[in-house]
């Protein structure tokens, strides 16, 4: 029997602020319920909420797709969205694109992809223009 | 948390009220999931025919000393009639059989203390690192933590709740003034909190002990007696609004005035904060309070007067004894003290890991997926019909080996249908040697 590696997705609504961080919170109960460390689960939580903000603030719709083995740990934002114009700027601190609304809201400081950035192991943004964006997040787990 | 077997009407009630799903009914009645459990009193509150209980001790135990001090938590105070003071409440202590009052109150203030300078310290010197700090004077959200947020661990403030700090002290600067060796003393704590009692009957021994303690509903007639009969005066309080009013919600953070603070209470309102907090969205705030009962320890399991009205009646007692202002004498006891370290932890913080579905990763992985695959079958009710408190725990209770599928009525309904059919089918079909209806008919 091949090692068991477990995938799982959680779907995202674009402009739903009353559900939004639920696949987050989702995310954290399973890998609490697996038994991950505390110190991963935590960067796992941080990344995959502004990964969802993201999904919620910018797209139409989206998923996080939850993916668990030994050793590895990845979660992967996809959304149909405007995509990212130049993902180098958007990984600057302080840098944001988001609605007035979403800011008086509290979100769009520009923090999003550069606390990601801080919590993974390895990060890869694929993006394009008007059809949308897939973030590869991977989280070594020891 | 214990059950009172002989009350359980094996209702569904509190498992669906219970923040770690600590509970199922199982054969006809509630059974608590002790590693899950953090005592919060949830389930007292709920259940309607008082079948929950803390394990505690009696005024009984108070005959295993010769000297016996009680050590009153500060929400005792807001438990009597309007215009009933500390001291009458103190002295009725004495009148049912202790021969000392230790505050806890007064303690409070030092831990009142012991907490700015922590606050100060570690907002100084870590950059903003694990913010905000959490209190940790709630012991019920402590485990909360322990249990289903254990990243946050390191958030906790390592200090001792007030109470401890009054037995520390009592051991130090009174035990050495009395003419008894310290195992004829006994320490009780008068509390109105089901996770502090579990604490004490749990503890490792310490050289500063608690003895026992006694919940507030068991002592209550008793004192009440005596605080309206006894003469007033007698033993004068030592402690001052400040620590009076740490028995409500926000008193904590009233007391040690940081500006950037937050308050939270109720146990449900607690876990949904500590649920923002791990995703990383609270870290502009340095410090939370945060009590499991609403309205802080005056809404605690084990009390008796109304938590609203008991919050006022702290809030104004702490108004008149003044709580503005930590007394000199106490600041400077703190200042002798905290670099001792007196008031930290003596052990470590470990994480409760009883939401893990196997200690082995790929086990763990095959459960959560056989988790996914009950789920798509089972109703998504949450009725609680098969004991446990959702479908999703029902499930976790069947890939762990603790419940089968069939305790679902649902599942049940249409295993009997499908039996059903089948019953049809057989009882139509004829053996061969059976002549047909209708020609047995025709013969006629």
């Amino acid at each position: 029997m091949s090692a068991p590696r477990m995938s799982l997705d959680f779907p995202v609504t674009g402009g739903d602020f009353i559900a939004a961080g639920e696949a987050a919170s989702k995310i954290k109960k399973t890998l609490r319920q697996l038994g991950i460390d505390a110190a991963v689960i935590r960067r796992v939580s941080i990344a995959s909420y502004e990964a969802e903000m993201n999904i919620v603030l910018h797209a139409r719709r989206g998923r996080l797709v939850l993916q668990v083995e030994e050793g590895e740990i990845r979660v992967i934002a996809e959304d149909e969205g405007p995509g990212i114009d130049d993902i180098e700027q958007a990984m600057q601190e302080g840098f944001s694109t988001a609605s007035d609304l979403a800011r008086e809201m509290g979100f769009g400081a520009g923090m999003g992809l550069p606390n990601m950035k801080k919590c993974t192991d390895e990060i890869i943004i694929e993006s394009e223009k008007n059809l949308g964006t897939r973030v590869v997040m991977r989280f070594l787990n020891k | 948390m214990v059950l009172a077997e002989e009350k359980c009407q094996g209702c569904t009630n509190c498992i669906k009220n219970c923040p770690t799903e600590a509970i199922r009914v199982r054969g006809g009645k509630a059974v608590i999931l002790t590693e899950r459990c953090i005592d919060c009193g949830e389930c007292i509150r709920t259940c309607e025919h008082h079948a929950k209980k803390a394990l505690s001790d009696t005024l009984d135990d108070l005959k295993k000393f010769r000297y016996r001090v009680a050590l009153p938590a500060p929400s005792l105070y807001g438990q009597f009639k309007k215009g009933v003071l500390p001291r009458q409440v103190l002295a009725a202590l004495l009148r049912i059989g202790f021969d000392e009052v230790y505050e806890v109150a007064a303690a409070a203030e030092l831990t009142t203390y012991a907490v700015r300078e922590y606050l100060k310290e570690y907002t100084a010197g870590n950059g903003r690192r694990n913010l905000p700090l959490i209190s940790s004077s709630c012991p019920a959200v402590v485990r909360l933590i322990q249990v289903r947020f254990p990243g946050l661990i390191p958030h906790i403030i390592p200090i001792d709740p007030p109470y401890v700090t009054a037995a520390k002290l009592f051991y130090r600067n009174r035990l050495p003034e009395l003419e008894f060796p310290p195992e004829e003393v006994g320490l009780f704590f008068i509390t109105p909190c089901p996770a502090k009692i579990t604490e004490i009957k749990t503890a490792v021994q310490q050289d500063y002990r608690v003895d026992g303690a006694l919940p507030f509903v068991s002592l209550y007639g008793k004192l009440q007696e005596q605080v309206e009969t006894g003469e007033k005066a007698k033993v004068e309080p030592k402690s001052t609004g400040v620590g009076i009013g740490w028995a409500r919600a926000g008193g904590e953070s009233v007391a040690v005035k940081w500006e950037n603070a937050l308050s939270v209470d109720g146990i449900h309102n607690v876990a949904a904060l500590l649920e923002e907090i791990e995703m990383d969205k609270l870290n502009d705030i340095d410090y939370i309070e945060a009590m499991a009962c609403q309205e802080g320890c005056v809404g605690g399991a084990l009390t008796v007067e109304n938590p609203f009205v008991a919050r006022v009646k702290i809030r104004k007692l702490a108004e008149a004894a003044g709580d503005k202002k930590l007394p000199a004498e106490v600041s400077a006891l703190g200042r002798t003290l905290y670099p001792q370290s007196f008031f930290y932890w003596t052990e470590e913080l470990t994480a409760r890991p009883a939401l893990q579905l196997d200690k082995d990763l790929s086990v763990a992985i095959r459960k959560m997926e056989k988790i996914g695959q009950l789920m798509t079958q089972l109703p998504g009710l949450d009725c609680g019909a098969c004991g446990s408190p959702t479908c999703r725990s029902l499930a976790e209770d069947i890939v762990q080996g603790n419940a089968q599928l069939s305790d679902c009525i649902f599942i049940l309904r249409e295993e009997l249908e499908e039996l059903a059919r089948k019953l049809l089918i057989f009882s139509q079909k004829r053996p061969q040697t059976l002549r047909p209806e209708t020609e047995k008919e025709g013969k006629k």
